[in-house]
This record gives C-alpha cells, structure tokens and sequence, in this order.
C-alpha cells in the first residue's frame, strides 16, 4: 500500500509536468485546429529567458511574470510575424514552418546559452511535504500552478467575451467574422495564451529535468499524449490526461515485470492508444453534433 | 439612400460572378433578389459583406465600403444571416445570440434583445442551455435570424430564409421579418428560392440572370405579370 500510494504521487509529480504541456497543446488547438509541433521549444525558449533573468539577479518571482508576458507577446508575435502570411497555405507548408520554428528555437537555445546543462531554481523549494517523503514541495506547487491555470482559463473561456469570441472563431471563422469578430487577432491571442502556458510549464519543468536545449523533446511528447487522451478540444480533459499518463507510466514501471524503467512510457502510450480506439474524441473531447 | 450600389463586379478567383450589379435600398424598407441558382443572388450579398473580391461601388450611409473587412462592415449595423444557417453549432442557443451582439458593449441593452429574441422566438428559449448543433433545420434558422437580429441591425441581409423549412415554419418566420421590419424599421435585402414568399414581403424586386440586372420593379408589378413569372421565376 505504501508503495502503490508512493507511486501513484510520483506519477501525479511527473503528470503535472505533463498536463502543463497539455494545457498549452490544447490553447494551440483550439486556436487554430491543429498541433503546433514547436510548442515545447517555444516553451524551452521561455525558460531560457527565466535563466537569464535570474541569473542577472532578478528576483524569482519577477522573472516569472516577466517571463509570462514575453512569452505571450513571443506568442502573437510568431503568429503575426510567420503563420498570419501562411493561414490559407496547405496544412503540408504550415508543418513545414513548424519544423522550422523547432530547428530555429532548439539552435537559438544553445547558441546563445551554450548546450551545458543548468540547474534552474524552484520558488517552491525541494523539502519534503508534511515531512512524508511522498511528494516533495516543488510537485506540490507544480499541481497547485496547473490547477489554477486550469481555473482561469476555464473562466476565460466559459465566462468572457472575449472566450467566447475565441471559441467562436476558432470553430466558425467565416461567421465570426459576420458578427464583428476580428479572426484574425483571435488567432494571434490563442498564440499568445498557449505560448504563456508553456513558458510557465518550462518554468516549472526545468528545474526537475534540468535545463538544457532538448529538454521539452520527451515531455511535449507525453504532453501531446495526455492532451490526445483527455481530448484536445477540453482543457480540463488534457490536464486529467496528463496526469493519467503519469501515474499510469509509474505504475505500470513498478508493477508490471519486466517493464521498468526502459518500457514503462510504451505501456503509458498503450493505454492512450487503447482509450482513443474506445472513444475517438479522447475521454472529455467533443465531437461536435450536428444534425442534417 | 441607406444601400446604394454601381456598378458592382464580383469574382471567385478568375471567374467573374457578378456584371455591373446596380441597385440602392432605403431605409427601413425591403427589397428581393430573384433568380434561377446561379444567376448571382448569393454572391451580391457576400460582395456587400466584403466576403469575395469585388470591384465597382458600394454606399452605406453614403459611405464607400467597397473593400472594406468583412468585421468593420458588420459595425455599420449590417447583419448577414447567410444560407445553411452559419450559426455555431458547438455553443449554446444563448452564446450564438450573445455573438450576434459581440460588437456591441451595453450589457442591459444586451440582456433585454436576447428576451426579445426569446420573445419572437419561444422554442430558442426553451433551448437556450442546448448546443446550438443539436436544433432542427427550423429552430438553426431562427437562431439565425435571432442573432441577426442581436446586432440591432439597421440592414439584413437574408440569403435564402425559407431553404429547406416546413411550410408552417416558413410562415411563423416570415410574420416575424415583418414584424421586425415595420416595428424596428430594419432594411432587408432578401433573396429567396421561393419568389412568391420573397414578392410578399418587399416592396421592390429585382431579377438577375448570369450575374447581371435584368430587370427592375414593384414587387406587386412582378408578382402579377405572368411572362415573368414564366421565364425567371418558375412557376
């Protein structure tokens, strides 16, 4: 029981990391309908900034929000500046630009900061919780920070009008445009919200897998399976996701013989696999309805 | 005049739809767009929208919006309620009708035209929690009109009402334009499959054929000329 209960929280600890990725894998798509494949470099760009700051001796928590905002405007920039010229281009040219964005990012990181591994700080410290070595206080404060992301964009989107003009023209482009919405901008702020998402997530991921260029590689992996299996139209959906693929992960290491360490991520990948065959919109995705 | 239009070419890629349209609406009144399919009436409504190239002249309130943003044309007071519906299938009842009055920042003015709409509109309002996907072709329609109807329009632009609607609904919705029509003074510009429909609500009609004018009158002169009847109306 103790170590089942033990391996259930670290599952949480590492889901956390993936359901932040999730989130912003989820911001993505309902922006545009489909994956950005640069997300975790994007978000690995972002911890990299955090570093730097840090490092200048800015304060942590500074850094932080500083580092939320670049990454927004990073965000509506990227879209501005590269994907508004291609948004009528073939989905094949976009992912192109996506390769691109990847390969510029990832060799922007090391050849500014140089491809050494960094220690990065943790606001939350690396005590044990209540003094039970279950969980330790940055997984804690990983959870608590993907369940409040979670809160506000659940009421950004569910509450504002401005969520809702998002949603809207992320569904029905040409009647939002009919009822005044500027499409476009809409886009560029879905950009802008996924890319602080995942500045946050690389903020709070570097400092348990350690910076370094190719660190987002694995994680945005598990963070797109998470967001597959929870539903990539269903924020709430992709963080349970994430989580699931965490614990799942563990205790599938810890339970099934022979899987250790080296298997356990395939058996995660199994049962995603296996849940997408039952229910193909991922377990809280939406299929639209339509009738005819 | 509130609509005037000279002059009005229209193209999907190479290929030119519209010829020289011309025709002009005043305030608060109603105009039809008759013609066989194909013959234009769509895309004269997705040219005042800025929905296709276009070319020639367009006056709003003696303004020229010809060019003009789909987004910026609809803040002139200007609502499409285009063909197959174009609500939102994946919201609600009542978020498709808080979209129809995104432009619009008055909250109470907001809040009292959805109870209007409800109003008009009964069924939408026992469906207003629903995914708007969910509705039959008639109620999606009403939706429709409904948001429309949330920009405080003072021109709509109707692109086939009636298309595929239950003879009872076709009426419900009709005495419902109208009303909308005589007691808000909204303009609409109608085009309709079912010209009889269309001929008794506007006071003036106008005939394309192949993307071009061809004719001009009171709709109670065209209703009652039978060799127009024959040749572009059908029936």
């Amino acid at each position: 029981m103790e170590l089942l209960l033990q391996q259930v929280m670290a599952g949480l600890a590492n889901g956390a990391i993936y359901a932040g990725m999730a989130l912003s894998v989820v911001m993505i798509f309902l922006a545009i309908d489909h994956l950005n494949f640069a997300q975790g470099e994007m978000a690995t760009f972002s911890a990299y900034v955090a570093w730097q700051l840090i490092d200048w001796g800015i304060p942590y928590w500074v850094a932080f929000v500083a580092v939320v905002i670049l990454s927004f405007a990073g965000g509506v920039a990227i879209e501005r500046v590269l994907f508004k010229p291609l948004h009528k281009a073939t989905i094949f040219s976009q992912l192109v630009a996506f390769i691109a964005l990847f390969s510029i990012l990832n060799s922007a990181d090391g050849y500014i900061w140089d491809y050494t591994i960094k220690t990065f700080p943790t606001p939350f410290g690396t005590r044990p919780l209540f003094g039970s070595d279950l969980i330790d206080a940055h997984e804690a404060g990983m959870i608590v920070v993907t369940a409040v992301l979670l809160g506000f964009l659940y009421l950004f989107f569910r509450g504002t009008r401005l969520g809702l003009a998002m949603r809207a023209a992320a569904h029905n482009p040409e009647s939002a445009r009919l009822v005044g919405i500027r499409v476009g901008w809409m886009t560029a702020l879905g950009w802008g919200i996924a890319a602080a998402i995942g500045g946050i997530a690389g903020m709070l991921i570097a400092p348990v897998v350690f910076l370094d260029p190719n660190m987002m590689f694995g994680v945005l992996l598990y963070g797109f399976a998470g967001a597959v299996m929870g539903g990539l139209t269903s924020p709430g959906g992709a963080v349970l996701g994430g989580f699931a693929v965490g614990v799942i992960e563990n205790l599938a290491g810890t339970y099934i013989p022979y899987v250790g360490r080296d298997l356990k991520l395939t058996i995660a990948l199994l049962v995603i696999v296996a849940v997408l065959m039952i229910r193909p919109a991922g377990v809280f995705g939406r299929s639209s309805v339509s009738r005819v | 005049m509130m609509l005037e239009v000279a002059n009005l070419d229209a193209f999907y890629g190479e290929i030119q739809a519209l010829f020289g349209v011309a025709f002009a609406l005043d305030e608060g009144r109603v105009c039809t767009l008759l013609g066989a399919n194909g013959a234009g009436k769509t895309t004269v409504l997705r040219a005042l929208c800025g929905m296709v190239r276009t070319g020639g002249d367009i006056r709003f309130a003696g303004e020229r919006i010809t060019g003009w943003a789909t987004e910026d044309i609809v803040r002139l007071g200007i609502a499409h309620v285009p063909e197959g519906r174009g609500t939102f299938l994946r919201v609600t009842v009542e978020e498709n009708l808080q979209l129809g009055a995104m432009i619009r920042h008055d909250r109470a003015g907001i809040a009292a035209d959805i109870e209007q709409v409800y109003t008009h509109f009964p069924r939408l309002r026992e469906r207003r929690g629903q995914q708007a996907g969910t509705l039959s072709g008639g109620e999606q329609q009403m939706l429709a009109v409904g948001r429309g109807l949330m920009l405080r329009p003072r021109l709509m632009l109707l692109d086939e009402p009636s298309f595929g609607l239950a003879p009872l609904i076709i009426e419900e919705l009709f005495g419902i334009l109208r009303q909308v029509n005589r007691e808000m003074g909204v303009a609409m510009l109608i085009v309709e499959q079912n010209a009889t429909l269309a001929l008794d609500l506007a006071e003036h009609a106008y005939l394309l054929e192949t993307g071009h004018v061809v004719m001009d009158a009171p709709a109670t002169v065209i209703g009652a000329d039978e060799s127009i009847r024959r040749s572009y109306l059908g029936y």
